[in-house]
Order: structure tokens, then sequence, then C-alpha cells
């Protein structure tokens, strides 16, 4: 409970009274039930689109990247543009655990353990465009730089593509780290609660023997503190050098400075829209209602107005730069964007990333979930289609117009691409089973926020009552575990 | 050898804070505060110093920025240079975000395994947490000293902040 002299203006994050006790119980509730029809319908569907997906690669891997519709002209297409899309779905995951967590924010406390496993998940899927997209997966290590027996043939530290793989095997290991260093003291909560078996076994193990002593909470929040410094840049720096695959090229269109903030401020839009697309899921289907509150989702949309003005003044300042700098290969790029045969997914990105985010200006459709939820669908459409707009109108025309071509996906392409999401809600949906979704401890230490006296609930929370004060049985054997031995529940009368 | 410990259990963050401020200053030893959650406050409460992995972190984000360099530098323009688009075999700038990520990853890496190694955390590790304190009890560690009465003054001095309960236990010290 902070002791801090708040604004009356403040309104509490977790939006209904809860002890310390309840918050722990209901948090823990799902991974402690049974899973219910819902779940396994959605795990079912979910599971069968990744299958099809699996089938799909495995049939492009074994006949080769001719089953793809790429040609000469346009060599990157879907499988780039899913790349850039995925990856820039995973950033609003690090900007909601790192960058708040650096601005002091204290309502990102109950959506940044969902918001990085979405990042992991994103970043797994994007991963796997680059590594199909090889042609001879088997071999990926060669983008590594290690001594071997090709005369010690290096890398080529000059390519942005390998920048990439330094980068985005960076992003997945530090946001894994990150997520896994937040996630240890609520592995210790879950396994004090669990009864003797297999899982007390795997959260003893995973919990790493975590006590709650503050000697090490505050070794904790140092290292915490740091991890986020050290996520803030990489997260910019990760798109930025994916923004560098395009624009360290000379094709117009491409090859424009603006692309690093321009990219960084299309995938925060387009993560936090898909944040919000789950999380609005979620807290309806668990029951979360108080703890991902409508205030949260209003801050969230909030971000998006934000970042859809920013990804509105890029459209607009390359169609300037492109008039303005004289270059008439420059101006044709952008007049081919707007009017050429792929002017409909131009105007489908207009729509959808310039216009759509605008409706957040309406504080009803601001508050309303299912206003927002549809809202950050179209945003994710829209941003989508950017990818596939800057991708493919600048490849299929650049200088020459005897190389001028067009790009149709094939079903191997679109498989593919829906394939992943079959991968991203799989992961999604056992993690909602297996672990805490809402990380216990950092929601605790937001409960008397804007609250002038310690919560004291009148009502038992709605999905089960007060924690029952019996204590996990633990053996009664004396043994001695420095610094202190067992004690049991036995030992405080409440 | 073994010496008795004092342990009393609060509900509260308030509570917990008060307490361990008295304790410190009636001149108790306090062997450690149990909490659900990071209470701020409780460092200064229990006269910790800042943590020193800071300067873990700051060294081996040298460590991964001097290597990466290196690495660069060594293959491109000592090992094998390559002509690639006639680009100059030391690019510098073309070395720079490679250089930054592995400067973010060894600094990560390396203060988060710096700080499981400070603070004892290891897969198989067999200390268990006292009962509650991970759930919605502070429990405060309190090792009386030799002087006589000190036990039921540190009690008493728990009980007076509004301790829900104390438990006196046998730890190898």
């Amino acid at each position: 409970m902070s002791n801090q002299h708040l604004s009356p203006l403040r309104v509490p994050l977790v939006s209904e009274p809860r002890t310390l006790g309840q918050l722990t119980e209901e948090i823990c509730a799902p991974m402690e039930r049974s899973p219910t029809w819902k779940w396994w319908v959605a795990f079912g569907i979910a599971v069968a689109v990744l299958a099809t997906g699996a089938g799909i690669v495995a049939y492009q891997v074994g006949t080769g990247i001719g089953v793809w519709g790429l040609n000469k002209t346009i060599g990157w297409a879907f499988d780039i543009t899913n790349f850039v899309f995925w990856v820039g779905i995973g950033h609003a995951g690090t900007l909601i655990s790192a960058i708040l967590f650096l601005f002091r924010q204290k309502w990102r406390t109950s959506i940044n353990r969902a918001a990085e496993a979405m990042t992991l998940f994103a970043v797994m899927c994007a991963a796997l465009f680059p590594l199909i997209h090889m042609g001879r997966p088997w071999l990926a290590f060669w983008v590594l730089p290690y001594p071997n027996t090709r005369g010690s043939l290096w890398v080529n530290f000059r390519s942005p593509l390998l920048w990439d793989v330094f980068a985005i095997s960076t992003y997945f290991t530090v946001s894994a780290v990150f997520w896994y260093v937040g996630l240890i003291p609520d592995l210790a909560t879950v396994r004090d609660r669990l009864k003797a078996g297999v899982r007390k076994a795997v959260f003893k193990v995973m919990s790493l023997g975590w006590t709650g002593s503050n000697r090490t909470w505050s070794r904790y929040e140092t290292v915490y503190l740091l991890l986020a410094g050290l996520a803030t840049p990489l997260v910019l720096s990760v798109h930025t050098i994916v923004s560098m695959d395009f624009a360290t090229s000379v094709i117009p269109g491409w090859h424009t400075t603006i692309f690093p903030p321009y990219f960084v401020a299309g995938a925060v839009f387009s993560g936090f829209a898909m944040v919000l697309t789950l999380m609005i899921i979620t807290r309806v289907v668990l029951g979360y209602e108080h703890l991902i509150t409508l205030r949260h989702l209003e801050n969230m949309t909030k971000v998006i107005i934000v970042t859809g003005g920013l990804v509105s003044l890029a459209y607009a300042t390359e169609f300037f730069i492109a008039w303005y700098s004289g270059n008439p290969y420059e101006r044709f790029a952008f007049m081919n964007r707007a009017f050429g045969p792929y002017a409909w997914a131009y105007w489908i990105m207009v729509t959808c990333n310039v216009v759509s985010p605008h409706l957040f200006w309406f504080k009803k459709i601001r508050t309303s979930p299912a206003a927002i939820f549809v809202l950050s669908l179209v945003i994710n459409v829209g941003m989508w289609f950017e990818r596939f707009v800057i991708i493919v109108t600048s490849l299929h025309r650049d200088f020459l117009p005897s190389s001028w071509s067009m790009y149709t996906p094939t079903m191997v392409e679109v498989g593919t691409f829906i394939g992943t999401f079959g991968l991203f809600f799989t992961l999604f949906l056992l993690f909602v089973r297996v672990l805490p979704i809402i990380s216990i401890g950092e929601v605790k230490s937001v409960l008397g926020f804007a609250r002038s006296t310690p919560a004291h609930p009148e009502t038992p929370p709605s999905t089960r009552p007060a924690p029952a004060q019996d204590a996990p049985e633990e053996s009664s054997a004396a043994r001695h575990h420095p610094p202190l031995a067992i004690a049991t529940r036995k030992d405080v009368p409440v | 050898m073994s010496a008795p410990v004092l342990i009393g259990y609060f509900d509260s963050e308030e509570q917990v804070l008060e307490a361990t401020r008295a304790a410190r200053e009636a001149g108790h030893d306090l062997r450690d505060v149990y909490t659900p959650y990071a209470v701020h406050g409780l460092d200064a409460a229990m006269g910790l110093k800042p943590s020193r992995l800071t300067w873990v972190c700051f060294a081996a984000g040298a460590l991964g920025c001097t290597l990466a360099m290196s690495l660069q530098l060594y293959t491109s323009v000592v090992s094998w240079p390559l002509n690639v688009g006639g680009k100059p075999f030391n690019s510098f700038p073309a070395f720079i975000p490679v250089t930054f990520e592995l400067t973010v990853l060894f600094a990560a890496l390396t203060t988060v395994g710096a700080f499981f190694v400070r603070a004892k955390l290891f897969p198989g590790n067999k200390r268990q947490a006292l009962p509650r304190v991970t759930d919605d009890r502070f429990a405060i560690v309190i090792a009386p000293g030799q002087k006589p009465n000190a036990l039921e003054s540190a009690e008493a001095l728990l009980r007076e902040h509004g301790a829900v309960a104390t438990d006196l236990k046998e730890v190898a010290s």
C-alpha cells in the first residue's frame, strides 16, 4: 500500500477492493482448475491451424521455394512482410514491460506479463520466416560466425540481413530472460500453493528457491531496472535494424532515412493493437475486469492514437520528400503506390492506420471494449498491409520498365502465414493455462494505489471466496534449511 | 551449533516497515524480512546498501562491446577480407549494429547470472519459504542477542507493532 499523497483524480488500478490473499487466489485460479470447453475449442482450432501450417511448410521445404509466388523482379514478398509484421507485434510487449517501467507507469503491472509472453511468441513466429525462406533451413547455422572448414569463410558483417540475425536472436534471448526474471516470485507463489506432485516439483525447480527475502528483492529490483534499461534501446534497435534491410538498398520507396523511426512507431502501433485484442478476450473469459480495467484499455488506446499519428506523419513525409527531392524514380514509386495496380492495398492501409485510430478521440469508443476490439483488429490488418505495400509496391516497378512485374501469393505462402497465427495462439492458450498471466507480486504492490485505507473487501471475489487458511501440507520432518527451518501454517493463527 | 531466531508475522506493508525500523533501532540483529512483493522503503529500514550489480552490468556490456568489435574487425579485415560491393573492409559504421546487440546481450545475461549467484538462486535449491510469505504475510526474522531478556523484548517489540503471530525457531547458524 503506498503512503504517497495522491491526487483525488487518481483512480485505483484494481477497481474492486481485494486483499493480498484474494488476489493470489484469483490470479492462480485459472491454472488450478480444469480447462473449460471454450478453452478446448479455442485450443483445438489453434492446433489445427498450426498443424496445417506445419504441413504446408513441410511441403515447401520438400519441394523448394519455387512453390511461392516470387519471381525475378519480386524476390521478397510474403515472407519478409510477415517477418516484419510479427516482429512489430512483438515490440509492444517490451514497450509495456520495459519502457513503461522506466517511466514509472504503475498501470503496466496488470498487463506486462501477458504482453511479454506475446512478445516471445510473436518473435518465434517472426523468426520462422527467415528460416523457412532459406529454402534449406537445416543450414541455418551458416549465418553464425563460427570458425569453419570453408577456409574460415566468415559471415558478411556489412550486410543488414546479418544485423537482423543478431538483433532478432538478442531480442528473443533478452525478452525471454526479462520475462523469466519477472516470473520467479510468482512461480514461488504458485509453488507454495500446490500440493506435492509433479507440478510442485516443476515449479520448485523453476522458482530457483525463491523465499521472498528482502535482500533478494532488493537485488531483484536492481536487476529488473537494469534489464528494463537494456531492453528499451534494444527494442528500438531491433526494428531500426529490420527497417535497414530496406533502407540500405537503392530501391525507390525504400531508400529513405525515415524508415527506422517510422518502423518503430508502426511496430508499437500494431503491437498495442494486438495486446488489446488478446487482453479484451482474456479479461472477459477469466473474469479479470477488475484487474485489467477499462482504464488500462483506455491508456493503451491513447498510445495507439499517438503512434497512429506518428505513422500517419511518416506516410505524409514520404510523399512530401518524394516530391521535394525532385527524383523522378522516387516520385513515380509513390504515385504508383497510391494509384498503381496495388492501390487497393495502399488505401486499405490508409483507412485502417490513418483514419481508424482517430475514432479513439471519442471517449465512448475509447471505453467500450467491443469497439476497441473491432478497431484493434482493423489496425492489425492495416499494419500488415503497410508492410505489404512498402515491400511489394517498391519492388514490382523499379528503375527498368522491362523488369516490371506483378506478384500474387500462392496458397503455400498464405497457408504459412495463417499457420503462424496457429502457432501464436497455441502458445498463448498454453501460457494462460500453465503460468500466472498477471504479475501477482507487482499487482499486489499497487493494490493500495489511490486508496486512502488498506482495501477491505466488502464482498468476496466473484470467482471463489477468500483463500482458505490451510497451508499446503509440508513434511513435518524437522529438516533444517538455512537460513530458516520450515514452519507449517499452524504457526500462523489468523 | 544452532541458535534460536524469532519470527514475527505481519499482515500489512506499513506495519512491517515500522517494525523493521524499530527492531533495527532497538539494536536487534535483523536476519531478514520476507515479503510477498517488493516493499518500497524496506531497504532503507533494514539498512541495506544499494546493489553493486550495476557495475557487473557495465563491465559485461563493455566486454560484449569489445568482443563484438574485435570479432568483426578480425573476420572482415584480418582473417579473410572479402570485397562485397566495393565496401571497405573496415566498415566501422556497419559494425555498430552487431556491436550494440552483443553489448546488450552480454550485459543482460551476465547481470542476471550474477544476480542468481549472489542471491543463491539455482534449480534444485532446497530452501523453503516461510508459511504464506509468498502469498499475504510479511515476516521479520530476528536473531536475539546474548543479552538477558533479549528474546522477550524483541517479541514485545514485534507485538507492539502489530505482529499477528510470532514464532521461535532453531536454525543452523
